[in-house]
Order: C-alpha cells, then structure tokens, then sequence
C-alpha cells in the first residue's frame, strides 16, 4: 500500500465498476446474439493464413486484451523457414506473425 | 509430484473463489507453479477476482472438446508467470464437460504445474462432481454459521465417495478451511467458535480466515487478498494455510489486523 493510496481509503470501488463495465458490455453483447468481432477476427485470421501455410495449432498464440476505448487481438502463428504451401495455396507469401488490433 | 486440489464447499458465497485466488497466489509467492481451474461452466467468475477477466480467450470446455491446446487456452497471471489460470466457459451447456475430458487436462495440468487447484461450483451436481472427481485434497470452505456447516458436511461426505481415490478405496486427504469468521463475536456467543464447527465436522484445520474489508477490497481490484496486500489479516491467514499445504508446520493463529496510527484514532469498526 502506498502513501497514495493511505489517504484515499475508498479508492477500489470505481475500478470494480470499470472492470464490470467492460465485462458486461462484451458479455451482453455475445449472448444477445451480436458477434464478438474479436473471436471473428481471429478464426478468419487463423483460416486466412491456413489457406497458404499448413498451420501447427501448437505453435499458435492468441492473445485478446478487451478494453474500454481499445481491444487488442494478438495472433503470433510460428512458420518454420522450410514453410510447406498447403494444398492449392495461392501466390507465393512471406508469413509473418500477424498482429491486429481492433476495437 | 503434482498435487490436485479442490476448493469446495456445497453452499454458495462462502468464499470459495476467493480462496482459491489467494491460496493459488500464496503457493506462487512461494515459489510453486500453480494453475488455478474454474469449473463453474456458465457462470465463471474466478477469471474477474484474478483480475484476468479481459484476456480470456480458450476455456476449459474448449480445450476438452480439442478447440484449443492446453498452453493457448492458460492464461499467465501478470504479476507472477508461475501463477496461470484455466477459465471456465460460459456455455449455458452444463454437460460439455465430460469425466474424459476433465481427465485429460487435468492429467496434462499435472505434468506442467506443481498445483492443480480446482475451484468447484456450489451444490452437488455435475460441474462440483467433476471438480472434485480427480482431487488427491480437498479443502472444504466453511463460514461458521448453519446452512453452511450442514453443507460441508454433506460434501465431506461426497468426497469420501464419489472421487476417484475414494473408489479406489484411498482417500481424499481433506482439510477445513474456516472464512468470515468474527472472533469477537464468537467470543460473545454469537457466532459458532472454531471449536463447534471442528468437533462438528471432525475435519483438520487448514487455517482461519477472519472476517475483512480487505477481501472485497482486493476483488474490487482483481488482485488476489496476498498479493493486494500480504500484510492484511487475511493474507496473512492464506498463506500460512498455503504453507501448512505445503507441509510445513504453521502454528494456527487467527490473524487480526494491525491497526495503524489513523485507524486505531478513528476507530473504523465497531462490530
């Protein structure tokens, strides 16, 4: 506890109701049936690059950070160097860890 | 080895997740590597009292069902990498969660973590089964008061029955984990002492966590009591039950908060 927060005892309430704020307005918003942009945006970014690169689901990571103004969506997908086009693959790509932020 | 536990109790609100935050905590602060698992499908909220709430992207129905991979669906708490969660889903599909799967992650959470803490939902059906299916510990949260002490005796009973161990004819080493006790008003005779509620259930001690502002304090922040604040009374009474889970021997106090100079001027409770 800092000095800070000595003289300002009843400092957590506002957060509780920050944090419930943004919780809920995503959380009412995926059960009343509007999409959840983010988990879209991640399976078609996933889809998008499996389309050109056999992906290991081991070597994916997602990362999501929900906020008020800003969310942010990490997908870090590792590509070896000896990369194999898939099936059908189109033009010849580069990959690299994609990184995307919504709100 | 790893070790499994699970937080349970029967009835609801008694503190079940936020003893499993502050004892999953502890056991980091002390150097384990902990996963703390929701098992409350549909209604997960361990997620928010960790203070993890807007990073969730897998759960543990979706690494059941093969969705996710194990380490995409933990979520690594970011004030100590040793401590990680599993968060519960919030389908309203109760029966997602299959005896099989549960199995497998928790066979795979033991090959990653030294504790495996089980946060149980209230009552007695699947999701609090499940919970508890595969537990080597228990730690039944009791309050002293009735209805609450009448459930954990019926969940001691469940956990001498329908766990893995118990079938086997082992048993579930379970342990008494005593919340929002007020030794004032125990004292008074207006609540149950520790001594009734012991000699009631015949369960050994884990420890005593007294009554405080702390507790909502700390969920208001989403930072577990131990870390929000280690020298609060009720830190101090989770990690030493997180030290006594270690096996060490920790003599049982009831820590009381240490007022400082304002607080003992102005009084703050007067319970």
């Amino acid at each position: 506890m800092n000095l800070f927060n000595l003289f300002r005892r009843q400092g957590t309430a506002p957060v509780a109701r920050d944090r419930l704020q943004i919780l809920l307005a995503y959380e009412r918003g995926s059960t009343r049936g509007a999409p959840d942009l983010l988990a879209i945006l991640r399976e078609e970014i996933l889809t998008a690059v499996g389309r050109h690169v056999e992906i290991d689901s081991n070597r994916v990571n997602v990362r999501m950070d929900r906020g008020d103004k800003v969310s942010t969506l990490e997908v870090d997908i590792e590509i070896p160097n000896t990369v194999r086009m898939a099936p059908g693959g189109g033009r010849r790509k580069r990959a690299v860890p994609a990184h995307r932020s919504a709100s | 080895m790893a070790k499994v536990v699970v937080v349970t109790s029967g009835k609801g609100g008694v503190g079940k997740t936020t003893s499993t935050a502050a004892l999953g905590a502890a056991l980091a602060q002390f150097g384990q590597n902990v996963v703390v698992v929701d098992f409350d499908v549909g209604l997960r909220n361990l997620d928010l009292v960790m203070g993890a709430e807007r990073r969730v992207v897998y759960d543990l129905i979706n690494v059941t069902q093969g969705i996710a991979k194990l380490p995409q669906a933990l979520i690594r708490d970011k004030r100590l990498e040793r401590l990680a969660l599993l968060p519960a889903s919030q389908t309203r599909d109760k029966d997602a969660l299959t005896e099989d799967g549960v199995a497998r992650v928790i066979n795979s959470l033991k090959q990653m973590f030294d504790w495996v803490i089980c946060d149980s939902p209230a009552g007695i059906e699947r999701g609090a089964t499940l919970a508890m299916r595969f537990a080597d510990t228990a730690i039944v949260v009791t309050n002293p008061e009735v209805s609450s002490v009448r459930d954990s005796d019926r969940i001691i009973g469940i956990l001498d029955a329908k766990t893995v161990k118990a079938e086997r004819g082992e048993r579930v080493d379970k342990h008494l984990l005593i919340s929002r006790y007020d030794p004032a008003r125990a004292a008074r005779g207006e609540m149950l002492s520790i001594d009734d509620v012991l000699d009631i259930l015949s369960t050994p001690l884990l420890g005593i966590i007294p009554e405080s502002e702390e507790v909502l304090r700390a969920s208001n922040l989403g930072s577990p009591v131990t870390f929000n604040n280690p020298s609060s009374a009720p830190a101090r009474a989770y990690l030493d039950a997180a030290r006594r889970l270690m096996g060490e021997e920790v003599e049982m106090t009831i820590p009381t908060e240490k007022q400082g100079f304002l607080g003992k001027l102005f009084g703050r409770r007067a319970a």
